[in-house]
This record gives C-alpha cells, structure tokens and sequence, in this order.
C-alpha cells in the first residue's frame, strides 16, 4: 500500500515499522505532527507521551533504550539545545535498545525564533546525523537509524527542515518487527564517572572512524551521474531543488548522512566533475568538510547562509536564469499573524500597553501580544526566559522597575522551564510580578495537552499541575487567579501585584478560544446609531473589528462573543 | 512524459487550506501520477497569510513553487490573490474567492485595502474567475465550507473524474461534515 504522507507522518510510520515501543516528545514546528502521528498508533504496541521539555523527553527515551527497547524523541531545532545536556553524555554511554532523536530545522524562520544548523550538534556531541529528503526518505531513514543506532552503539540523530517536514509525498507501507534487548547491569558502560567516561570517549572517536568508513558505502549516501561539467554536492531539501533547478545538466552526489562526512566518496566524486558545487542550506558544514580534505568546491561565496532555498535560487545562482512574472502595482498591505477573534491573552496585553509596563515576553501565542495594535513586549528570547530575565533586569535596576515590570509566560511554557526561574526570584528576592497565561492549552504548536491541564496526549485524565501550589511552594506567597476576559479585574490585578512589596504571580485563567470544549456565544453586533467612531475597540486589536464607512463593524463569520470589545465602549454600541 | 503542473492554495490562516490540500493530493495520486504537497503549520496558521503548494507529474523534486511557475492560483480571498500573483506562470490561472478579509494594518487604518484587484488583475491579460464562495458555503450550511466550494469548482477545471472527487472527500473531510461539504462541492462544481 502507498498514500500521500507529510514527512513527519512518514517518520511516526518509520518508527512504528521498526517497532519503537516508546515515544516522549515536547511540541515545536515543524516537528509536533511526529508525535502527533505516533499517538495515532495502538499505545500498547506504540506508546506516545508529551513530556514538560525536551531535555525530559531526551532522558525519558534514554531510559528506555536502556530497558532494550527501541525509543524515540522529537523537537524543533531549539529544543536540542534543551536536550543537548543528556544528548551529549548518551554519546558516550551507547544504546541497549536503538535511540533516535529527530530534529526538525527551521529555514527560513516560518515559525522559529533563530535559524540554527543543528548539525553543529551532531559534531558537537559526535552522533551519526541522517536527513532525509522527502517523505519517503523520512521513513527509510528512520528505520535504518535503528539499524546504525544498535549496530554502532550510539544515538543517532535524524534531522528534518521545515520543507521535508510539512511537504507530502508517496510513502509505501510495511509491516512491524519489534526488536528488543535484554537489560543487563553494566556500570561501567552506563554510569559517566570520569573513570568511566575517559576509555568511553576513547570508544566514541573509534566509533567515529567506523562510521566515516560506513559512511562511504552507505547506501544513505548516493551518487547520481549524469553531465559532469557541472558536480553538486548536497543534502536534505537542497538536494530536491538542485535536482529540479539542473536536471541532468549536472552530477550530484547527495549525502543522506550528514554526520560524520566520508572522505573517499567525496574526493571520488569531485575527481569526475569539472566544476564542483557544494549545496547546503544554513551553515558551510559539508563546504569545510570539503576544504579539510583538500578540495575547493564553490559554496557560501556564492550561496547565502540565510533562509530556504529554491530552484530559482540556484537556478539563478548557477546558471544565471530567472523567472518572468507579473505584478500589480498596488502596495499589497502584509497579513502578518495575529491573536484569534476571541483570544484571551488580549485583555491581558491591552492593559499591559495601558499601564505602559516593562514586559518580559517570553514564546507562544501571547508573542503576538508584541505585534500592533498592542505592542505589549519588550524581550524575547527563548523558552522561560521571561521570567529569569525579570529577576535580572529587576536585580540590575536595583528595585527602581519592581513597580513597572512584568514578565508573561504561558502555561506550558511556564512547565517547560518557567518554574526554574521563579525559583531564583523566590530564593534571590526580587519582587518581581510573573503573569502565568494559563489557557489551559500549548496553543502556538497547534494544540497539545500539557501537564496543566488534565489530560495526556491521548486525551485521557491526567493528572494536573497545580500552579497555584506550585508558585507557593517555591516560595511565592502572593498567588491569585483572574479572568483576563475581564478588563477591569486583570488592571486591578496588575496594578496591585505591582505595587506590593513582594514576588508575586497572577495566573491569568482562560481557556483558548479554539478549544472544542469552549462553549462560544453568537457574535456580537455594533449599534451603528449608537457608535460615535472613536475607534476605542479598535484598540484591542481582534481581527473580527474593522471600521466600515466610518463605524465600527463585527464580522460574523469571525467573532466568538467574547464581550473583551464591549468593555471598550463607552457608549453601548456593541451588543451581544 | 506529463509535465510537471503546479497548483497554489493561497488564503488567510484558519481559512482550511490544508483540508483543501489534502482533497486535491488524493485526487491527483489517484490518477498515478507522483505528487508533492508543501503546507505552512505552526505560527502563520494564526490569521497570516498562508500558502500550500502542489505539484505532481511523473517524477517531483522540489516541493515549492517559486515566482512565475504556478499554472492554478485558487485563492481563498481576493487580496491574498493579488498578493501571490507573481508566482503565476505565464497563461496560467486564477480562481479567487470574492471574500474579503481585512489584515491587520488595514484593521488598524495605516494601510487601505486596495480596490477592483481583480479587476485589475484581469486587466494584465490574466485568466482570472472570481466567485462568491463564502454565500455559497454558507447556503451548504457553515461559512467554514469555502474551502470545499472552491474545490467543487476546480474540479470542473482540473478535469479529473467526478467519483475521484467524491472519494477524496469521503476519505478526507470528518464523518461529522461530510454533508454539509458534499453540498459546498456541488455548489462550487455548479458555479
Ligand atoms: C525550546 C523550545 N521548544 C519548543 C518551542 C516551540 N514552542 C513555541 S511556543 C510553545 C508553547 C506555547 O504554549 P504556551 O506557553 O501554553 O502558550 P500558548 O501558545 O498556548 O499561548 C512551544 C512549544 C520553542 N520555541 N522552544
Ligand atoms: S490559538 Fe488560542 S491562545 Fe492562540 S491566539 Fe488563538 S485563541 Fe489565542
Ligand atoms: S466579542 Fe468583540 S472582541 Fe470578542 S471576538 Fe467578538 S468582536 Fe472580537
């Protein structure tokens, strides 16, 4: 059988074809439907969890291959710096059961907040890398990592782009085989005391030179000759648009294992071509590659380190062709994302831009809090950073912003490493507030459970964080809970918490508007007599609100009901 | 050999692009041919501007669509037509929802929403065909239907059999909604 499947899909098949029994993720474009897709699977064959992070997952998966069954975990690319720590020492202690730790890249940042190569990992913590190029790739590769993985004694990283990841394409389906090992003891390849980890580092750079001479010989590395004037060195999706953008007018040499890079096949293949290119999107991995063995390929000096590329990129670049098109000459206004109709994080930032707050942002839905009209953030950068960058930026002004200073946090990403931080405000005193956005979802990623709210990835009951305890317990004694879809209690609230002479935290509750379980009212109507045309609900920023010859109007189809715009009027024009 | 051919699903976040995606890849694999489909998840879904490509022939490689390839623009709204009307292929087509969604600058009052663009489209020697799906999708029932009335109406174009069609629904739309979106085809096939 064969079907049309999105190269995360093709890899949840992989690894139910190899006979993976446990699955522990944390979500990340592009790399959530992974898991999403192995939860589809019979959990007593397949088991799937959403971990709080992706160190916990990394660990959790380790564990498992040390049981001798063959486990698995996935994350955007971000998400290996959080797992780095465990990814790096597994590295050394080998596999029972086989590990793979997929990784999806972002190139051109669609839904990321940096653009990093994660095959710097795979050198750093001196892994096997495989990236396959579409979804049929996706599932091989999976599979065969098992194979590396047992066979080499290591984990082995698979790595997927955006583009490999979220394209569809012709995956042919095969049977299970469930593979597993026996535990046994073995303190001295499991247990990383110094006395253990030196003769083990010895063993990973042996590994390493077996592997670079598997890879010389894999049949994950594959040449294609055709015209030899013109030799493409590539990987992953790059492979896919040379392809497209040179046909048969140049020979390539595609590498589906990134790391580590063969030697003979490379120089073998550059003895047979005039011109050589390396193709790489991101970093000049294999182009350094190239330059350590002796060669001189052509690469970043022509090709950008920045973004996806395309067959028009390289056609250009290569072959000095471009594409003809047409063009309005209308400036098109951009539609940039925003919050839902309906979102409850709105109420929060409109009051937070009205107070006019030092706001330490941190990364989920509420990010769109920083775009106009609300324009309610100051930082961001990565997970939980929002609240140890509070106690930071409060300790450095010495108190004087204890008053004007907030830090937003949703609630998964508050699990995922925002607790931490609340620890160090708790324990190194700064009365900092922390808004903990608790819509009872982790929304950004499409909508995952997560251990706030009850149930697991199954949708089963679970049990659930208590973030009230919680903040508590760390030592935070000013805890308390509002509604943000109520305007003038969330200002009371900030307001209050701000001006106390202690830490505090304000969990801001109310379930995403998307949630099925969310009971809508209809839409709301604007009284055109009764409008004035000032504009106040317009402040909100909901996209259901627009001015239509000159008053406000609400779109139907767009409006959920949630009465955030009609605390705005003051003139009771907008009515349910 | 069947040339590559090249479809763009252009809309607003939200607007069920991916369902509309999904339709069109099991028709065209059920008529052999090798086929890749690129969808934007993640961040953009929230109301951004979204774009899914598909391609199919005998061999794909790449899986996106770049400016002057596309041969069938269907856009689910009409500013988002004339945003991705470069990537149309000389000859190519346009099939555009008449729907207008405001974007957030226009919201806001800092930028107009540009007037008669398919007018002015048109006007560029463009094959373009506007219809009113949201009415349409609304009369099979729910306004989240405009992305299964304009498949109806592709159909018509992209002449593919009728029961592919009508498979590729049955296997891609929620048994919940399937009433409800065998109409908005047949509205859209229709129009
Ligand atoms: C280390 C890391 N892992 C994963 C992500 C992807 N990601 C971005 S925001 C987010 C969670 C958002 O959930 P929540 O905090 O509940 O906020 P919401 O989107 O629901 O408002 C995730 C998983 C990331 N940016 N960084
Ligand atoms: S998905 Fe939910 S949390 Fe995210 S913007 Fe929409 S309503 Fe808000
Ligand atoms: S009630 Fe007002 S704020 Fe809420 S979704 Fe409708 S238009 Fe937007």
């Amino acid at each position: 059988m064969a079907g049309l499947m999105l190269g995360n899909q093709a890899v949840a098949r992989g690894l139910y074809e190899a006979g993976v029994e446990f699955v522990s993720s944390y979500p990340g474009t592009p790399s959530t439907e992974i898991t999403e897709f192995a939860s589809t699977y019979d959990k007593n064959e397949m088991y799937s969890e959403w971990a709080p992070n992706e160190k916990v997952a990394c660990e959790a998966a380790i564990g498992a291959s040390f049981a001798g069954r063959r486990s698995f975990c996935a994350m955007k690319h971000v998400g290996l710096n959080v797992a780095a720590d465990p990814l790096y020492t597994a590295s050394y202690t080998g596999v029972n059961g086989g590990f793979v730790l997929a990784v999806a890249d972002d190139q051109g940042m669609h839904s990321s907040q940096n653009e990093q190569d994660s095959r710097n990992h795979a050198i750093g913590s001196k892994v096997p890398m495989l990236e396959p190029s579409d979804s049929g790739e996706c599932k091989e590769f999976t599979k065969l990592a098992y194979e590396i993985s047992e066979q080499f004694d290591t984990p082995v990283i698979l790595r997927l782009s955006t583009r490999v990841a979220h394209s569809q394409s012709i995956v042919e389906l095969e049977d299970r085989k469930t593979v597993r090992y026996d535990y046994t003891k073995n303190p001295r390849k499991n247990i990383m005391t110094p006395a253990n980890a030196k003769p083990k580092h010895i063993v990973v750079e042996e590994r390493t030179k077996k592997l670079v001479e598997y890879a010389e010989t894999s049949p994950l590395n594959r040449v294609e000759m055709f015209d030899t004037e013109i030799g493409i060195i590539t990987n992953g999706a790059a492979y896919q648009y040379a392809r497209e953008a040179l046909g048969e007018k140049a020979s390539y040499l595609k590498l589906g294992m990134v790391n580590p890079l063969p030697v003979k096949l490379i120089k073998d293949f550059a003895a047979k071509v005039k011109k050589l290119y390396v193709v790489e999107e991101l970093d000049d991995i294999i182009e350094t590659h190239c330059r350590k063995i002796g060669l001189d390929p052509i690469g970043k000096e022509l090709f950008t380190f920045i973004g996806e590329y395309s067959q028009t990129y390289l056609r250009e670049k290569i072959l000095g062709v471009k594409n003809e098109y047409e063009q309005l000459d209308d400036v098109i206004p951009i539609r940039p994302p925003v919050m839902c109709a309906g979102c409850p994080h709105r109420g929060v930032f409109y009051t937070l831009k009205k107070l006019g707050v030092f706001v330490s942002g941190d990364i989920g839905c509420y990010t769109l809090g920083s775009a106009a009209p609300l324009e309610a953030m100051d930082t961001t950068v990565c997970m939980g950073a929002s609240v140890s960058g509070l106690h930071g930026f409060n300790k450095a002004m010495r108190g004087e912003y204890e008053g004007k200073a907030v830090a937003v946090i949703g609630d998964s990403t508050f699990i995922h490493s925002g607790i931490t931080g609340l620890i160090n405000i708790a324990y190194n005193r700064t009365n900092s507030t922390v808004l903990i956005l608790d819509n009872s979802i982790t929304g950004m990623t499409g909508h995952q459970n997560n251990p706030a709210n009850g149930k697991n990835i199954y949708g089963d009951p679970a049990a659930a964080v208590d973030l009230e305890a919680l903040c508590h317990a760390v030592g935070i004694d000013r805890v308390r809970v509002i509604n943000p879809g109520d305007l003038a209690e969330t200002e009371a609230a900030i307001k209050e918490e701000l001006a106390a002479d202690a830490p505090s935290v304000i969990i801001c509750r109310k379930p995403c508007a998307l949630l099925k379980t969310v009971k809508h009212k209809p839409p709301f109507k604007v009284d055109r007599d009764k409008c004035k045309s000032c504009k106040a609900c317009m402040k909100i920023g909901c996209p259901a609100i627009s001015m239509v010859d000159g008053k406000a109007q609400i779109d139907n189809t767009l409006c959920v009901g949630c009465g955030l715009c009609t605390q705005m009027c003051r003139f009771g024009a907008i009515q349910e | 050999m069947a040339e590559t051919k090249a479809i763009m699903l252009v809309g607003v976040g939200g607007q069920g692009t991916l369902l509309a995606s999904r339709i069109l890849g099991n028709v065209l694999l059920s008529a052999g041919y090798d086929v890749k489909v690129s969808e934007v998840h993640g961040m953009s879904q929230r109301g951004g501007s979204v774009v899914t490509y598909i391609k199919y022939g005998d061999k794909i490689f790449s899986p996106v669509i770049e400016k002057g390839e596309a041969d069938i623009i269907i856009s689910f709204e009409e500013l988002e037509a004339a945003r991705w009307l470069p990537y149309l292929k000389k000859g190519g087509k346009i099939i555009t929802n008449s729907q207008q969604i405001n974007p957030m600058p226009v919201i806001m009052g800092v930028q107009e929403y540009p007037g008669s663009l398919t007018e002015k489209i048109r006007a560029k020697g463009v094959d373009i065909t506007a219809i009113d799906a949201l009415t349409l999708a609304e009369k099979a029932g729910s306004s989240r239907a405009v992305n299964v009335v304009l498949m109806g109406l592709i159909s018509k174009t992209a002449g593919f059999p009728e029961e592919a069609w009508q498979k590729a629904l049955d296997e891609c739309v929620p048994k919940k909604a399937i009433e409800i979106n065998k109409k908005a085809f047949a509205l859209g096939r229709e129009a």
